[in-house]
């Protein structure tokens, strides 16, 4: 009966196991590996027939070159800078617009609050793609809001917006907005209304009331909706290439770009293993600072 | 609408700066955020009534755009691989789900936190990073890439979004009522079957619908790991996006977004009459 479950939790976590975690290790076995034009694209392969001989042959043949042409070639250090940048910006905007919205629905009346947060989470369960794609029509030079723009005078000829880095922070915040609004409406839904009030009477306005009241008790809402925003927006790929018009370069569109007309998978399994590290970096320093908020109280 | 509800000595004090549950512009925000994120998607669905073969330029209301669609072969078939995908990846992923919920709901063992990271991380590294790995795996493995491929780097992330319902309705389930099926002499075996089960039912259920959605969406994994033969919708969708937009691809993706519309709503009903019956 033990041993039949342990099969039973087995049977999931090395399905896991096999599909997911194994990958990252020949990625990170290609990412070592040089560029060659043969199928599978890349070199060496672990021939086991020669025996020891065969095996010491390849981990000799792995090097760290595609990390160090990484770290070189300027353009690839800027895609990540923008990448960087083009996340930063756009969780800081999905905060700005998720924020009161969260606070909107935490202080609803509690009957509404099943219904808006349906109708947050609604779109996060349509597809994606559509999602961007809806954006297309609507910022292109002939676009919708061109010519709403246009018909009420507020512009004399059109906006270019779609293929910029406008076009990208609009597609991203969009797509990725319930992951922001959702953990912060947990956080200020248990917040107890009557410390506002009480910031109130001790003479706090509303500026001071949000700054030092209810910010602070929101934090840890606040740092999850930003990571939860960051990552995913780190990696895009679908909203740079189709509303940025692969102008605005970030790492998915790199990595892809490997993957697809360069077929230099080495490479490409740098790119991907370097991003990797970004997103590690990143939540490191949420548990981090979460930790110390946990420790501090 | 608040201020009537609330209690009368309770307004009295209310404090100078005013009710801390109403702040000033928090309606107006509500409203620009559900334009915001509502009106893309209405505007979508709008145009792909418009007669016209600018999308942008409406001209007249017509069927047009979805009877093409309807009629043209290969929407037909990468609709089928959609469907087939989203079903055999979505019944594995449930079946896993469920499996590693009962474990980890009945018992604690060591080793429960790296399931939990397990089932977890495939949501938290980012799709293309997973997507180009699972890629090279199958490469190195030596599956061809298609249809199995495809199916296979689905339940990955399925698995997740099966797993939460199932867990939490497992969570919420009495314990006391698999006790008293022992009581009255039930093994566990009969136990589980008859009592737990079936009170999991809603719980899998929401899981599967939940994972068939996720699949069905899928784009990034799909165009990374498929091959010829196992183009979806999404892809589909994404090759004519590249040329420009068009009307029938705005009539095909209203489907689309009707089917996930139809299914998430079921999806939740499904959890809602679990929230009944625990009352």
């Amino acid at each position: 009966m033990k041993l039949a479950r342990r099969l039973l939790i087995a049977v999931p976590y090395l399905w896991l196991f096999v599909l997911f975690l194994v990958p990252f290790g020949i990625v990170l076995k290609i990412a070592l590996s040089d560029y060659a034009l043969s199928i599978p694209p890349y070199a060496p392969q672990l021939d086991l027939a020669q025996g020891w001989a065969g095996i010491k042959a390849f981990f000799g043949a792995l090097d760290f070159d595609n990390f160090v042409f990484l770290s070189t070639d300027d353009l690839y250090w800027k895609a990540y800078l923008s990448s960087v940048r083009i996340a930063a910006v756009s969780t800081l905007l999905a905060l700005l617009v998720g924020f009161p919205i969260a606070y909107g629905m935490a202080n609803a009346p509690e009957e509404w609050r099943p219904a808006l947060m349906m109708a947050v989470i609604l779109p996060f369960w349509t597809s994606f793609l559509i999602r961007v794609y809806a954006w297309m029509g609507i910022l292109a030079n002939e676009g919708l809001l061109n010519q709403l723009l246009l018909r009420l005078g507020v512009i004399g000829e059109p906006l270019t917006i779609l293929n910029t880095n406008v076009a990208v922070y609009i597609g991203i915040v969009y797509t990725y907005l319930p992951f922001m609004v959702l953990p912060i409406y947990a956080s200020l839904e248990k917040m107890d209304s009557r410390l506002i009030e009480a910031a109130f009477d001790l003479g706090a306005d509303r500026r001071r009331a949000l700054l030092r009241v209810i910010l602070p008790l929101a934090a840890p809402g606040i740092a999850a909706g930003c990571i939860l925003v960051f990552v995913p927006a780190l990696g895009a790929y679908v909203t740079p290439e189709l509303l940025g018009g692969g102008k605005s370069m970030m790492i998915g569109n790199l990595i892809q770009s490997q993957f697809g007309a360069a077929r230099n998978w080495p490479f490409g399994a740098a790119l991907g293993f370097a991003l990797l590290a970004l997103v590690l970096i990143a939540m490191t320093i949420y548990a981090l600072r979460t930790q110390q908020n946990g420790n501090s109280r | 609408m608040s201020d009537i509800a609330q209690p009368a000595a309770k307004r009295r004090f209310r404090p100078l700066a005013g009710d801390p549950r109403h702040w000033p512009g928090v309606g107006f925000m509500a409203a620009l955020f559900f334009g915001y994120v509502y009106l893309p998607i209405f505007i979508l669905i709008a145009l792909s009534f418009n007669k016209n073969e600018l999308v942008t330029i409406w001209t007249g209301f017509s069927f047009d755009w979805y009877l093409k669609a309807v009629q043209n072969e290969a929407v037909l078939r990468a609709a089928w691989n959609s469907l087939l995908i989203a079903t055999i990846a979505s019944l594995c992923a449930t079946a896993l789900a469920t499996l590693a919920a009962v474990r980890m709901a009945r018992d604690r063992f060591a080793g429960q936190i790296a399931v939990n990271a397990m089932v977890a991380l495939p949501l938290t590294v980012p799709e293309i990073v997973t997507a180009v790995s699972t890629l090279m795996f199958f490469s190195v493995v030596g599956i061809t890439q298609g249809l199995t491929t495809v199916i296979l780097a689905h339940t990955v992330f399925c698995i997740p979004f099966a797993y939460l319902p199932i867990r939490a309705r497992l969570d919420g389930l009495d314990p006391k009522l698999a006790e008293a099926a022992g009581d009255l002499y039930a093994n566990p075996r009969q136990a589980f079957r008859m009592i737990t089960l079936p009170l999991m039912m809603p719980g899998i259920m929401s899981g599967a619908v939940l994972a068939f959605i996720i699949s069905l969406d899928d784009f990034v994994t799909t165009f990374f790991v498929g091959g010829a033969g196992s183009t979806t919708l999404p892809v589909y969708i994404f090759g004519l996006i590249r040329v420009g937009v068009s009307p029938e691809v705005n009539a095909i993706s209203s489907i689309m977004l009707m089917v996930s519309i139809a299914l998430v709503s079921i999806s939740l009903l499904l959890g809602r009459g679990h929230e009944r019956s625990q009352r």
